[in-house]
């Protein structure tokens, strides 16, 4: 169907395994960045002709999910100056052969799903459960608190590619409210890392066992 | 024009909170707010406006019939707040009066909201808004419990993201137009795509089941409630978790309208269920009274989603029991506050004999415990007895004595914690600590009124709120 749209969904894909196989911090934060960007380049792919708003909508992902929460994230990672190892609880070589057999799964399952003609051959599906699923994977998988804010980056990613099928069904004020929501709730993550980091001396979620039955 | 007037007040207010220069007298912007947002709620519920069909926001019947208790439960907790911050002055209070008011503006356009996106961003910025609230003690333990909240509840609403675009896919694939308002949505009915439907029905439920509660999305609560301050634990409890119960119902109608209701009634029983049993257990071994109130609340998120199961007679007695759970939560949360500041401490081990040290206080927590376990005539027995009986005409036997069984031992679970603090001889550590903080009518009254309104609905319900229960179920069990 539409090829420079495709390509850029596998880059996607291809950068979720690299976030999976990232042991350190920078790189994971460096792939979170670039997807954010390919996701940003897209809906522009998917118009005949560039219409001001979905330009708009454009604009501001490449600016917030590739520029602006990696930076924040850059922010925390340096003043908290914590040593750049990720220390998994699920170790790097397993992570990817999840991944990967995440994101076959996610070919397969999109492949039985029922979707409108014009969608069928497209990555747009697949690209967007592979990416909720590494997503969460980071999220159980990873001991640090930015590690796992990156992983519900890319949660987040997989949910923005599945809501590109609805990008002439959606009015711009509710995808521009739903943009702002979720740049909002990264910043007020950071600002929860900081205090994490200035309490425990650490961003070490696994120090967070105080509350418990 | 006074339906958002419900939504601008309490941001106006939240703006203005920002920017006023006293800490001592911010704090009175809260019960100012919550007294116009009450008379305009009230307003609203006796003369109900005209709801534009399509509209991404209105006051429709099913907001009618929760959002009064949001205000009342508010305009005790902002009462009660005042206090409550004079007794922390040490800490600054500007973001939590901001976002304490930012809450309720945008709980009540969640509330409004008729349209899934709407009511997804309202939601979603709920959840952000209480980050600054929950973690406003500044210790290690809060902040623990505060990222596990932004962890479990960002993924939660993530999901309900996804289940919300998945159900505007199914209005595309199934030939409409992506209209992701309620409206069009149970118009388009049964031409919404089956597969899609039912993909959106179990991502929303545990997307909105975490917000509210249900087991096992409910891991972030006990510490949420336990580490908040009460009047924060008893918003979340009474006011937030509302928004994501209508939220489900109206996903539920929905669905329902598609064809597959009785799919989403099996799940939300199970659900329900479920949620009851791991509070009533949990109940019976936790040895912390606030994370206790958490518990009880998880299961009388259970006993909503029970009666959402049931049919619009169990509907009905569903939205009673939210008026019931809430003010009955509020009472509870907001005494139990004044228990554990006077106690310095929160567990069995090294909290006993508080009606000597706070009388009113422990008077006013063992009452509501008796309420919130269903004692009559308090309102809570009443919208589980029409429960009950809405699940035996349904024929759900079994159901309902595993709800009953679970009632039980919940009931063991509190009664046994509630006794252990109130009763015996108190510490001398306790009894220091106590001298500082006297019962004024300031920390008394706000979960007294509370109190005596759960009572007033059990008593004699008004004419007018079960005339707004009817209208809300009509709305979402259309007559055929």
């Amino acid at each position: 169907m539409n090829h420079a749209l495709d390509l850029l969904i596998g880059l996607v894909m291809g950068l979720n395994l690299l976030a999976l196989g990232s042991g350190r911090l920078p790189s994971l934060i460096r792939a979170v960045s670039l997807q954010g960007v390919a996701l940003g380049v897209m809906p522009l792919l998917m118009e005949p002709e560039v219409r001001w708003h979905v330009a708009l909508v454009a604009l501001a992902t490449v600016t917030g999910k590739g520029l602006v929460i990696p930076a924040l994230l850059r922010r925390a990672m340096r003043t908290a100056n914590i040593d750049r190892e990720i220390l998994p609880f699920v170790g790097f070589v397993p992570s990817l052969l999840l991944g990967a057999g995440g994101t076959i799964a996610a070919m397969v399952l999109a492949h039985e799903l029922p979707l409108l003609p014009e969608q069928t051959g497209s990555l747009i599906v697949p690209g967007a459960l592979a990416s909720i699923f590494t997503g969460f994977l980071l999220l159980i998988g990873r001991s640090k608190a930015i590690a796992q804010v990156s992983g519900y980056l890319i949660l987040e990613n997989g949910i923005y590619l599945f809501g590109l099928l609805l990008i002439h069904a959606m009015p711009l004020m509710v995808e521009a409210g739903i943009l702002l929501d979720l740049t909002v709730g990264v910043f007020i993550f950071g600002i929860i890392v900081d205090r994490i980091q200035r309490e425990f001396d650490s961003i070490d979620t696994r120090k967070l066992t105080t509350l418990r039955e | 024009m006074r339906e958002a007037l419900l939504i601008i007040v309490p941001l106006a207010a939240a703006l203005l909170a920002a920017v006023w220069p006293s800490e001592r007298t911010r704090a009175w912007l809260m019960p100012a707010t919550g007294v116009i947002h009450v008379v305009l709620a009230f307003w609203l519920l006796f003369e109900p406006p005209v709801v534009a069909l399509h509209g991404w926001l209105g006051f429709d019947p099913l907001a009618r019939a929760v959002l009064p208790m949001v205000s009342v439960l508010f305009l005790a907790c902002a009462a009660y707040g005042v206090s409550y911050l004079r007794l922390r002055v040490e800490r600054p209070n500007r973001v939590f009066v901001a976002s304490f008011l930012l809450l309720l503006g945008l709980l009540s356009a969640a509330h409004q909201a008729r349209h899934l996106g709407v009511l997804w961003i309202a939601t979603e910025g709920l959840t952000l808004a209480a980050v600054p609230l929950l973690h406003f003690n500044g210790s290690g333990r809060s902040i623990e419990a505060t990222w596990k909240y932004l962890l479990v509840g960002g993924t939660g609403i993530a999901l309900s993201l996804l289940g919300s675009f998945c159900l505007g896919y199914a209005s595309l694939h199934g030939g409409g137009g992506g209209d992701l308002t309620f409206a069009a949505l149970t118009a388009q009915g049964a031409g919404l795509s089956r597969p899609w439907v039912l993909t959106a029905w179990v991502l929303l439920l545990v997307g909105y089941g975490t917000k509210m509660g249900l087991a096992p999305m409910h891991t972030w609560k006990p510490d949420a409630y336990g580490e908040a301050p009460s009047i924060v634990g008893a918003l979340l409890a009474g006011g937030v978790t509302t928004v994501a119960f209508t939220a489900i119902l109206r996903v539920r109608a929905v669905v329902s309208a598609a064809g597959e209701g009785a799919i989403a009634d099996r799940t939300l029983l199970v659900v329900g269920l479920f949620s009851m049993v791991v509070a009533a257990l949990f109940l019976l071994a936790t040895r912390d009274f606030k994370r206790m109130l958490a518990y009880s609340s998880v299961e009388h998120m259970g006993i909503l989603s029970i009666g959402a199961a049931f049919g619009a007679v169990g509907v009905w007695a569903a939205l009673f029991h939210v008026w019931n759970n809430s003010l009955t939560k509020g009472a509870l949360f907001l005494s139990a506050g004044n228990i554990r500041r006077a106690a310095g401490a929160r567990t069995t081990d090294q909290v006993r004999g508080m009606s000597l040290l706070t009388p009113r206080s422990a008077a006013i927590f063992v009452t509501g415990m008796f309420a919130v376990t269903a004692m009559p005539p308090f309102g809570p027995f009443f919208s589980e007895l029409k429960l009950v009986r809405a699940g035996l005409e349904r024929g759900q036997v079994v159901s309902i004595v595993l709800f009953l069984v679970c009632l039980l031992l919940a009931f063991f679970g509190l009664t046994r914690l509630v006794f252990a603090i109130v009763d015996g001889r108190p510490r001398a550590a306790s009894k220091a600590n106590s001298a500082r903080f006297s019962e004024t009518p300031g920390v008394i009254g706000p979960p007294l009124v509370l109190l005596v309104f759960s009572l007033w609905l059990g008593l004699g319900t008004p004419a007018v709120l079960l005339e707004a229960w009817s209208a809300a179920v009509a709305q979402l069990y259309p007559a055929p």
